[in-house]
């Protein structure tokens, strides 16, 4: 069967870094990544006939589309970002699905619950998209499973060598201090994480001993659709309206880094603030940041993580996206792989995600979901 | 090296200065005292010298790594801090490396010292490898600084004396003398330092400079002029003469012993009687000029001054400030007291005579008496007239008039309200965006250093290189832009399109052959964003070649 048409190139922002051979089971179109055999798209920016969605975050789902496929634990939380309308059909972790010939199947990324690398084969070829993914344990979704492959698409937001994350347990025992400290003092501490993945993450390492647990509205629709979904999560409370003031000086507080400095936090008093992100390994973005405290905690690999889920694959090629493609590419091919870039919809060198409720942290040029 | 990180982290993490005088006297309570000797002095900002360039260690941790040249190139670009950049790149440390703490003083005669006597690269590389495997990332970078002589952590003399004397229980002013120009390198000088009585003090040693405020606001506030003494604010160099038993000690502000590269002025000190300190400021003056800063600090740089230099730089000690007579301190006495007794000391006001400007130190007392002046008062009998004076400045080349209360003690530090320095207003000029820079530091990764240029024909040629004076907030607006509007990228620097105006603000100009354009501007600064100018409205060169001036010190009397 021919390939059909895909929707041709028409943006001049649109940076593509080669031109790959007709053959390739995957493709940048001006609408995202396409198949032109089995006619569909992985995480399009534009209204597309069929979409498989890698993870529900904004920069990777967006509404509008005719029909959705997703990771089943991923549903609820899909259908919260895209509305109640959205058709969205659902693969387990592992099940295939035949799309117009072309075998298609989803596995876990480790990046939030329902999070999935989409596995594509077709004509003897394995391709491999993995969207956002990380290789620590997380409580709070399915561990990142690793899939032989041709040819890996794989994020790169992480992707220096600089970044490589500190161990979970102790930056989990780092944040339970602080709060414990801040407790003692009467003071609220106040962790400003992602509402979607990053925040629920967060609850679940925290010590609910210490004192209340409570979350920004944002927060807490995600925290409603995890519980749904199965996953366990420490009491954790609402802010009610027109509260004068909660927590008593005790409570952690988890809200979107949107709520810095605004009114909302006053209900809490005296407050600690933090931020959970990748982004604070370096010093000059914690000091410019102005939070008290930067926590390492990031659903992203860092570049250990990348490197051991590339050389896991098997993958000859491998296309870098979402982050710091070119110099992972480059080093990729000083190793003997056939690597480059492939762009995304955000160009520019220090590209954040816009994973939050689809704002984009634009007050930071290394900012963004991490 | 964990406390010290310690330190380091706590300093760097908060703005607040109690909170930083909290974090100093955490650590100097409990560090042990070879490592708070040293501490001590890597927090008054001693000159380090540099053990290792950080390109060989940059060589070395990418070798460590295993990672390409270009990769950790890629990195610091990212991180903007070669020493963090380092620190994070390298392996983790050994397991036992948890458990044994390596102590400052370890660290730094272990390594630092026996870095600075290893024969070769190779015997430099093992010492450095030797410690990277034992510190965690946090101390790594800490330390890399300290073999690079980088380690600035913003807190004042001022700051480290109040922790100390916290610490040692005694008055802040004491602990302030204790610490100006001696040496505390060993534990038993540390312990010294915090002796809980008067030890005998060293005859050498300086006062703590006071330091004036800037003014801001309606002079008339300051209340009636009488109360007030007005000098001009020399562009010198701060500096005290300590002459007491038979010797001279010339001390900078930094703390420094400048005696080497002031030679004519220590001739004439010696002529003062013992048990004299005179505050003041050195000037370097040729025919009948004040020369530039650069030539002055080109001296004080000196560690021997050939006959050449001096004939080329000749220097004057001003003096404004008796600080002790007759071996007794003044600094309490009334300002106006002060002064009379300083007016009998030193008789000759500073007025630019042929023979006195271009004179060597001569052999006779009488002669070399001569390099020291007195810092004449500026007549005014109401603000205006002040205002008016003040306003002959850049003629003069001075930086404006200093105001200091008549009744006021010589205080400690910068004490509010008693010496305020009314300096002139900075010339002006809107100058485009042509190129920035990512700054390091605080501002990593965001483009903060940025050349401006002005129109010269058609054409906009670059005048200065200023550094962001701009708010956080503007600069990541600004940096947004930047990218947004980048035409070129060579390393760090992009070339932009000239897209932004900004008021910058300088001190004065002159005519530059390094210079494209021709001129080089004094203290270049963004004063502010001008949001409402587009590039075609920014400035000329000519508008600047029209301030470019000589100071002459024709006319400088009292
Ligand atoms: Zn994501
Ligand atoms: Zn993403």
């Amino acid at each position: 069967m021919p390939p059909p048409k895909p929707v041709p190139f028409e943006c001049g922002w649109l940076r593509i870094q080669k031109s790959h051979s007709v053959s390739d089971l995957l493709e940048l179109t001006a609408a995202g990544l396409y198949c032109p055999w089995g006619d569909f798209y992985i995480d399009p920016w534009r209204r597309v006939g069929r979409a498989i969605i890698t993870h529900a975050h904004a920069d990777h789902a967006r509404p509008g589309s005719d029909r959705y496929l997703c990771a089943a634990p991923g549903k609820l939380v899909l259908r919260t970002r895209l509305g109640g309308g959205a058709a969205i059909d659902t693969l387990r972790y592992g099940e295939s699905l035949s799309i117009n010939g072309v075998e298609v199947s989803l596995h876990p990324a480790g990046h939030v619950l329902g999070s999935a690398q989409v596995r594509v084969r077709h004509g003897g070829q394995t391709w491999v998209v993995t969207g956002d993914y990380k290789l620590e344990a997380d409580p709070t979704c399915a561990a990142f499973e690793p899939v032989r492959c041709d040819v890996f698409v794989t994020e790169s937001t992480f992707g220096l060598p600089v970044y490589r994350w500190p161990d979970p347990t102790s930056v989990a025992a780092e944040i339970n201090a602080w709060w414990q400290t801040n407790r003692d003092a009467g003071r609220s501490s106040v962790i400003f994480a992602y509402a979607l993945g990053k925040a629920q993450r967060l609850a679940a390492l925290l010590d609910p001993s210490i004192g209340p647990i409570v979350a920004h509205g944002a927060v807490m629709k995600m925290v409603e659709q995890y519980r749904a979904s199965g996953v366990r999560l420490p009491p954790i409370d609402r802010v009610p309206p027109r509260a004068r003031r909660v927590g008593d000086g005790r409570a952690m507080v988890l809200a979107p880094p949107s709520a810095a400095g605004s009114r909302w936090l006053r209900v809490f008093g005296e407050t600690s603030v933090a931020m959970a992100s990748g982004w604070m390994m370096l010093r000059g973005v914690r000091r410019r940041r102005g939070f008290d405290r930067g926590f390492v905690v990031s659903d992203h690999a860092d570049f250990p993580g990348l490197m051991q889920a590339i050389a896991a694959t098997g993958a000859r090629r491998v296309l870098a996206t979402h982050g710091f493609s070119d110099p992972l590419a480059r080093l990729l091919r000083e190793q003997g792989l056939d690597a480059d870039t492939l762009a995304t919809k955000f160009t520019g060198e220090t590209v954040g995600d816009a994973d939050d409720d689809g704002s984009t942290d634009d007050d930071d040029a290394a900012g963004g979901e991490a | 090296m964990r406390q010290f990180t310690d330190l380091y982290w706590r300093l760097d993490g908060t703005t607040s200065t109690n909170e930083k005088v909290a974090a100093l006297r955490d650590y100097f309570a409990a560090a042990p005292p070879e490592d708070a000797a040293i501490a001590l002095g890597v927090l008054s900002g001693g000159r380090q010298r540099r053990a290792v360039s950080l390109t060989l260690l940059r060589q070395w941790a990418a070798e460590s790594a295993g990672l390409p040249a270009w990769l950790v190139e890629e990195c610091y670009a990212h991180v903007g801090d070669l020493a963090e950049t380092i620190a994070l790149l390298l392996p983790p440390p050994n397991a036992e490396a948890e458990h044994v703490d390596l102590g400052l003083a370890t660290c730094v005669q272990a390594s630092v010292h026996s870095l600075r006597q290893a024969d070769d690269d190779t015997a430099k590389r093992a010492i450095v490898e030797g410690v990277w495997r034992r510190l965690a990332a946090r101390e790594r970078i800490v330390w890399h600084k300290l073999l690079t002589g980088g380690c600035r952590v913003g807190v004042s003399k001022t700051l480290v004396a109040r922790a100390l004397a916290e610490v040692a229980g005694i008055d802040p002013a004491v602990m302030a003398h204790r610490l100006m120009g001696r040496p505390i390198e060993t534990a038993e000088q540390f312990a010294a330092l915090l002796f809980p009585d008067e030890t005998e003090a060293d005859s050498r040693r300086p006062y703590p400079f006071f330091l004036a405020s800037p003014l801001e606001g309606d002079v008339a506030a300051l209340g009636p002029v009488m109360d007030w003494q007005a000098e001009w604010k020399w562009d010198g160099m701060r500096a005290q003469i300590v002459r007491r038993g038979d010797g001279v000690a010339i001390w900078s502000r930094g703390e420094e012993l400048v005696n080497e590269a002031f030679p004519e002025i220590v001739a004439a000190a010696v002529t003062i009687p013992a048990g004299t300190v005179l505050d003041g400021e050195l000037l370097a003056v040729r025919d009948r000029q004040l020369l530039p800063f650069a030539s002055l600090s080109k001296r004080a740089s000196r560690r021997r001054v050939t006959k050449q230099v001096l004939a080329e730089i000749p220097c004057v000690f001003v003096a404004y400030d008796l600080l002790e007579a007759e071996g007794q301190d003044l600094r309490n006495e009334p300002l106006a007291h002060r002064r009379v007794v300083l007016e009998q000391m030193v008789p000759h006001p500073f007025t630019l005579l042929r023979d006195t400007a271009t004179s060597l130190p001569g052999s006779t007392p009488e002669d070399a008496r001569r390099q020291l002046f007195l810092s004449p008062c500026v007549a005014g009998d109401s603000w205006d007239a002040l205002a008016a004076a003040r306003g002959g400045s850049r003629e003069r080349g001075v930086e404006g008039l200093m105001l200091k209360r008549r009744a006021s003690s010589y205080a400690v530090g910068r004490t509010r309200g008693d010496w305020w320095k009314w300096k002139i207003e900075p010339l002006e000029i809107d100058a485009v965006l042509l190129y920035a820079q990512a700054g390091h530091g605080r501002r990593a990764g965001l483009h903060t250093d940025y050349t401006l240029g002005v129109w010269h024909d058609d054409r906009l040629v670059p005048i200065a290189k200023a550094y962001s004076g701009l708010s956080d907030a503007e600069i990541v607006e600004v940096d947004r832009i930047v990218r947004a509007t980048t035409l070129e990228k060579h390393g760090p620097v992009r070339v932009v399109q000239p897209t932004l105006v900004f008021q910058l603000s300088f001190e004065g100009v002159s005519r530059s052959t390094r210079h494209k354009s021709g001129v080089a501007v004094r203290f270049p600064r963004i004063a502010r964003w001008r949001r409402d100018k587009e590039p075609q409205d920014a400035g000329q060169l000519a508008d600047i070649e029209r301030m470019i001036e000589r100071p002459s010190c024709d006319g400088i009397t009292a």
